[in-house]
């Protein structure tokens, strides 16, 4: 079996892109190693393009190794991957509609994030053809752009027979913000703060994976204390969106109890980041070098404070919800993701791990400080709402204890570390709340930012969402919708 | 279950006025909403919330003040589903070019007298995404606003305070008051 090494020597190395490899090959290598993604012998963790060329970052799950193959395509045309591997379906749509790139043999040539709307000329929407879906009593149930909550903007197309959801086909793009083509050029200080703005939810594991990339393009290391610091954002915002969602799933069973009280965490700890970091969300905090600032004066004993009160009221909201019979007939057994379908789509975070894919970027590529942290990476196989919030449950209960370690183990020193300038390539892979972000960063000369791509975890989560509710009942779908709360603008970026 | 409940009840509630002064200001500041909008409106205040493209910041904090910190629901301000029943429409992010015309339909389907709130910095200029080709870069280029609250996010309690400036400057009989983006 070919490691990624191999894959490698049958390409031109491109120096100077760290820490992974990268490799420009030719048409014929690029198909052999779509092949071998669509074996399941890599991952496919994205697919992005530019100008006159197109890359895949690829995971070898068992080695922990990652790398980009590049394929030249001046006519701006290139073999499609999604032929062969479907997950790569919708990367290739939106590097079509962004770059113009023309995948050859790609099953679905529709247009993805572009509308028809962005020419000044051009305001009114083109019409778009969902797939059709025939047979006896079916009927279509539209909702969105605008939905009946506060809810980030999505187009959902059930097709329904009777109550039976018998497909659901979304429609994305609404929240495309054009934030990579506004990075292209930027300087670093100001693309790391559009990078904390891909996804609100996620803005420190955004800032974390777009610092780490950058450090890895200009061959510096951030200060062990910074290091450190970012892991203890990390993991309050893990907290933060895990209680939260806890609740919220909760309320889409009608159990506004525990959603109240969950809420009450999320909120304890939102206050307890402010105090610590200036911010509710620690947006800005970590950038390239190290981070912006310490912090405050007493947020040890607070912090320490804080996960003992977490420690107390925690699990008895886990103890309600595990012993509530009525809820538990809601999650258990709705909206499965079966484990093969997680692997193909390489599906990270909670999604994957309730289904069978034990992979934790934390632990399986790995960046410090985690190496000197003790955790777990919990893993079920079921894949049904039920699963995906125990997987929370534990992964809540493990941050608790990491941010305990951190503080304990936090090592003095500087927060940041000089910028040279210099010209380079790098990817970082940082595991945020929802599952791994990618982040891949040219440098130029003149230490701008030539390019830049942002892989959310959603990418390879939303399209499961559409596996999940088939068969399901209609009602039971802002349920299962949550238990995976994709993000919409992490997506449309 | 019942353990939950039970506590729930003697425990004291955390909305109430809290000995943190923070907390203690923000009742008040609820409170004085309330007042205003039965001044203003002569009930208590329907919000519909638009998301027009943000990143779901400011969304989380929205959905913030429905915590049992803040609950604002207590005071009578009350997210409703459906822009018919809005007095408020309030809008984040800094309008993509593919919800522009969503946006503006919410706004229409909204019966007079109504108020627009634009939440965020981007909300009011398109912010860092200011100049994309996919953004028209604020949410007065499509609909008049009213109110712009500054942040990124805006916090709980600079919503609320956002949200009581609000109905303070407006009168009760006009159908629209002047727009501005605060
Ligand atoms: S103002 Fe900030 S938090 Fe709100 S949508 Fe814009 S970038 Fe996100």
């Amino acid at each position: 079996m070919p490691g990624l090494s191999d894959l490698m020597l049958e390409g031109s190395r491109v120096q100077g892109h760290r820490p992974a490899p990268r490799a420009v090959v030719d048409p014929a290598v690029w198909n052999f190693t779509v092949g071998k993604i669509a074996e399941g012998h890599w991952t496919l963790l994205g697919l992005w393009g530019e100008a006159a060329a197109v890359h895949m970052a690829l995971l070898d799950e068992d080695a922990g190794e990652t790398a980009v193959v590049s394929l030249d395509c001046p006519d701006g045309r290139y073999p499609s991957v999604a032929q062969r591997h479907p997950p790569a379906l919708r990367l290739e749509r939106a590097a079509r509609d962004l770059f113009g790139l023309t995948p050859r043999g790609l099953p679905d040539m529709r247009p993805w994030l572009d509308h028809g709307r962005w020419a000044e000329s051009d305001p009114a929407s083109q019409p778009y053809d969902f797939l059709p879906a025939e047979g006896e009593g079916l009927h279509q149930v539209a909702v969105g752009p605008v939905h009946a909550g506060i809810i980030e903007p999505g187009h959902f197309r059930f097709t329904v027979s009777g109550e039976t959801v018998v497909r659901l086909e979304q429609r994305f793009g609404y929240a495309h913000k054009g934030v990579e083509s506004l990075m292209a050029g930027a300087a670093l200080t100001q693309a790391a703060r559009l990078a904390g703005r891909v996804s609100g939810d996620s803005t420190v594991a955004y800032a974390f994976a777009f610092a780490r990339a950058a450090e890895a393009a200009l061959g510096v290391e951030p200060p062990e204390r910074a290091q450190w610091l970012r892991a203890l954002m990390a993991e309050l915002e893990r907290l933060a969106n895990h209680f939260g969602d806890f609740g919220a799933v909760r309320n889409d069973a009608a159990f506004p109890l525990l959603h109240a009280h969950a809420a009450v965490l999320r909120e304890r700890v939102l206050r307890a980041a402010d105090a610590c970091f200036g911010h509710r969300f620690m947006r800005d905090r970590i950038v390239p070098g190290g981070v912006a600032s310490d912090m405050a004066a007493g947020s040890t004993d607070m912090l320490h404070g804080l996960v003992a009160d977490l420690r107390q009221r925690f699990p008895k909201l886990v103890e309600l919800y595990d012993k509530t019979a009525s809820l538990q007939d809601r999650t258990v057994g709705t909206g499965i993701v079966k484990p093969p379908l997680a692997r193909q789509y390489g599906a990270g975070g909670f999604v994957g791990r309730a289904s069978g894919r034990p992979f934790d970027a934390r632990r399986t590529v790995g960046y410090p400080p985690y190496d000197a942290l003790r955790f777990d990476v919990p893993v079920l196989d079921r894949g049904d709402v039920d699963a995906r919030v125990w997987i929370r449950i534990r992964e809540a209960e493990q941050s608790m204890s990491l941010v305990e370690q951190i503080l304990r183990g936090m090592p003095g020193g500087p927060i940041a570390a000089d910028l040279p300038s210099r010209a380079g390539e790098g990817m970082a892979l940082v595991e945020g709340f929802r599952g791994d972000v990618l982040a891949w960063i040219r440098i130029g000369g003149d230490g701008k930012v030539a390019r830049c791509h942002l892989r959310d975890p959603s990418w390879f989560q939303w399209p499961l969402v559409e596996a999940a509710v088939e068969g399901n009942i209609v009602a039971d779908f802002p349920l299962c919708n949550k238990s995976f709360n994709c993000s919409y603008s992490g997506h449309d970026l | 279950m019942r353990k939950l409940l039970l506590e729930g009840l003697l425990r004291r509630p955390l909305t109430e006025p809290a000995p943190e002064t923070e907390d203690a200001a923000l009742a008040a500041l609820a409170a004085a909403l309330e007042r205003a909008a039965r001044r203003r409106l002569g009930r208590s205040l329907s919000i519909r919330e638009v998301d027009a493209g943000s990143c779901n910041g400011c969304e989380l904090e929205i959905h913030a003040l429905n915590n049992a910190f803040y609950d604002v629901e207590r005071f009578g301000i009350r997210f409703v589903a459906s822009p018919r029943h809005a007095d408020v429409l309030l809008v984040t992010g800094p309008v993509t070019k593919n919800m522009r015309e969503a946006l503006a339909r919410t706004y229409n389907a909204m019966p007079n007298p109504k108020w627009v709130v634009a939440a965020g910095d981007c909300a009011l200029d398109g912010g860092c995404f200011a100049g994309s080709y996919a953004v028209v870069g604020g949410v007065s280029q499509v609909v008049p606003v009213d109110l712009h609250i500054p942040g990124c996010p805006p916090s709980p309690t600079a919503l609320l305070k956002g949200l009581l400036a609000l109905l303070e400057s407006v009168g009760s009989a006009r159908t629209h008051p002047s727009t501005g983006s605060g």
